[in-house]
């Protein structure tokens, strides 16, 4: 047999079609098949003991795998250049599984406090009821993360490009922090997807995402997913109990002496999805597939649409102002020309000089915009947050999230740029 | 390469040694098992050797499931058989420069910090079953054994080794502190 091992890597491009997909071996099927099954059966006895007990490589149930997600899982791994992934119900539960592998009731998590406003209520309720505490730090002030680490501190999160506002996070300078305090760093992708920056190459041992935005892209499917680096030495200290401990779940088995650099996403899977249950339907997974197959073209549509956009909008006379990091006058330039070189992303938000009563005519004249809560579609969307997500606040509030009663967040889509302008023009002068 | 002499196996199900050996027994290797505390007695069926100086046929690799101290008493042990065996393979975690330049000079090939478990199931994708990277890519069906077993092959493209640049480094910088 001759040893076909060419050490090179394939591109991006070349993963994003390929990565994780085989073949069918049964049929020969090209296209990943939809698994539309809850169960699959035991060779024997022997086979389904060793499955249960981790011993060998297979499939029990589509809460714990499935084939159709264990493709988007090595897809998006590989494209995040990850050890291995998970995929789950949502971005929301991705964030819930990994927490549950790090955290013990009474600790500390340190998060960026510009984030998607969905995980800032995630982590001030929700995760306050399982007793795991988040200290706020500001991504603009890279050193109040290290100031909010204490003893207690299991990991620190942050988002790559944060959403709404068009905020870069500097990963490098906060990675460095949670290396020197020996604790995980987690992003969140979401908003720039590998094909725009690759947290891990900047110290992100942990990445997750939300498939239902532009990976997925085609506003079709919820899901959720979990890559590991491979980077964090969970054995080191022993204050993450799932990974160094022998489990009793599983017959005393030490996840991370058994599975070495990918030890976290099973843990995450065996440990995590397996008892709290937010699967991913194969038919979802299935769907995102298809969507990451054509993701550098579609983000580089994006970007090219968005960064069109806001040069339009710099210059009208009814905008007051543009935050966009693609803009070289914005604060975010030189961050952006470092961590995502290829286009700053299609989500931004500006502000209108009418304030409140401006932002409710314009989503209300608009024909082409669809007015509505999601982000990363084909279509383009738009957003006013003080008369929706973020109604219930006060004006101070909202104006410190980010949500002030003259901002519109928009997520601009595939069309054709001029159709995209032509559309703001009409809604703003209407 | 069919014959595998795994040095430090567990009687114990629940340990990766014991485990490990399993899936390449299934996978048609003619696996040895060697453990001084458990010679005469068997593990899957296989008779259990103290020594790799007791086993009574030839071995190709010689799977080293100790912690790396005691890796190059074993390669010693591995040169002074006759015929040699061709390969040394140091388990996940383990790792002696030491005992790999040993058995280099003798022409040995070495391996360390991997498993040949989790290395099959790269090269067969079974592993990419649990989500695994298994940085493969190919355009060919997995050739199916019975038992639903996937066999290992190379007609793939394969991205250099099984860890990614970002765990290597990782690794390497672990290793300094």
């Amino acid at each position: 047999m001759t040893d076909r091992t060419p050490d090179r890597t394939p591109g991006f491009s070349t993963l994003a079609i390929h990565a994780g997909a085989q073949p069918d071996p049964t049929t020969g099927a090209r296209a990943t098949p939809i698994y539309q099954t809850t169960s699959f059966v035991f060779e024997d006895v022997d086979h389904a003991a060793s499955l249960f007990a981790l011993q060998t490589f297979g499939n029990i149930y589509t809460r714990i795998g499935n084939p159709t997600n264990a493709v988007l899982e090595e897809r998006v791994a590989a494209l995040e250049g990850g050890t291995a992934g998970l995929a789950v119900a949502s971005g929301h539960a991705a964030q819930v599984i990994v927490m549950h592998c790090l955290m013990q009731p009474g600790e500390e998590f340190v998060a960026s406090k510009k984030l998607y406003g969905g995980s800032i209520n995630q982590f001030n309720h929700a995760f306050k009821n399982f007793g795991w505490n988040v200290v706020w730090a500001d991504p603009d002030d890279v050193t109040s993360f290290e100031r909010a680490i204490t003893p207690k501190t299991k990991a620190i999160f942050i988002e790559s490009i944060a959403n709404p506002g068009g905020v870069i996070t500097d990963i490098e300078a906060i990675g460095k922090i949670a290396k020197s305090a020996h604790v995980p760093l987690i992003v969140d992708n979401t908003l720039a997807t590998p094909y725009l920056c690759r947290p891990i190459e900047y110290g992100a041992d942990i990445v997750v995402h939300s498939l239902t935005k532009f990976l997925g892209g085609h506003g079709n499917s919820i899901g959720g997913l979990i890559v590991d680096a491979g980077t964090f030495n969970w054995s080191r200290e022993k204050r993450y109990p799932m990974l160094s401990e022998p489990r009793p779940e599983y017959q005393g088995i030490v996840l991370h002496e058994t599975f070495g650099n990918f030890a976290f996403a099973i843990a995450c899977r065996v440990l995590a999805l397996r008892d709290i249950g937010p699967a991913l339907s194969p038919f979802n997974a299935f769907l995102i597939l298809t969507g990451i197959e054509t993701l550098p073209l579609r983000i580089q549509r994006h970007c090219e649409n968005a960064l069109a956009v806001a040069h339009w909008l710099v210059n009208h006379s009814a905008v007051a102002w543009v935050s966009y990091p693609g803009l070289p006058v914005d604060r975010y330039y030189g961050l952006a020309r470092k961590y995502v070189p290829k286009g700053a992303g299609s989500v931004f938000t500006f502000g209108l000089k009418g304030g409140y009563d401006a932002g409710v005519k314009l989503v209300s004249n608009v024909t082409l915009f669809s007015h509505l809560a999601n982000i990363g579609d084909t279509r383009s969307l738009i957003i006013h947050p003080a008369s929706t997500t973020h109604r219930q606040l006060t004006d101070a509030q909202k104006t410190q999230a980010g949500a002030g009663p003259d901002v519109v967040r928009l997520s601009i889509g595939l069309e054709d740029k001029d159709d995209i302008i032509a559309d703001l023009e009409q809604g703003l002068t209407a | 390469m069919k014959s595998i002499a795994l040095v430090g196996i567990s009687p114990r199900d629940n340990r990766p040694s014991y485990f490990a050996f399993k899936y390449l027994l299934e996978r048609g290797y003619r696996m040895i098992p060697v453990n001084p505390g458990q010679a005469g007695h068997d593990i899957l069926g296989r008779p259990v050797y103290a020594r790799l100086a007791d086993i009574p046929e030839p071995v190709d690799m010689v799977d080293i499931f100790r912690a790396p101290q005691y890796a190059l008493a074993v390669v010693q042990e591995a040169l002074a058989l006759t015929p040699r065996p061709q390969v040394i393979w140091m388990q996940l975690g383990v790792r002696s420069d030491e005992a790999a330049a040993l058995a280099e000079q003798h022409g040995l090939k070495v391996v360390m910090n991997r498993c040949p478990k989790i290395e099959y199931g790269r090269l067969s994708s079974e592993i990419a079953w649990m989500g695994v990277n298994t940085r493969t890519l190919s355009s060919k069906r997995a050739k199916l054994l019975p038992g639903g077993i996937q066999r290992m092959s190379l007609d793939r493209t394969t991205m250099a080794g099984g860890a990614t640049d970002a765990s290597t480094r990782a690794q390497r910088n672990d290793e300094k502190t």
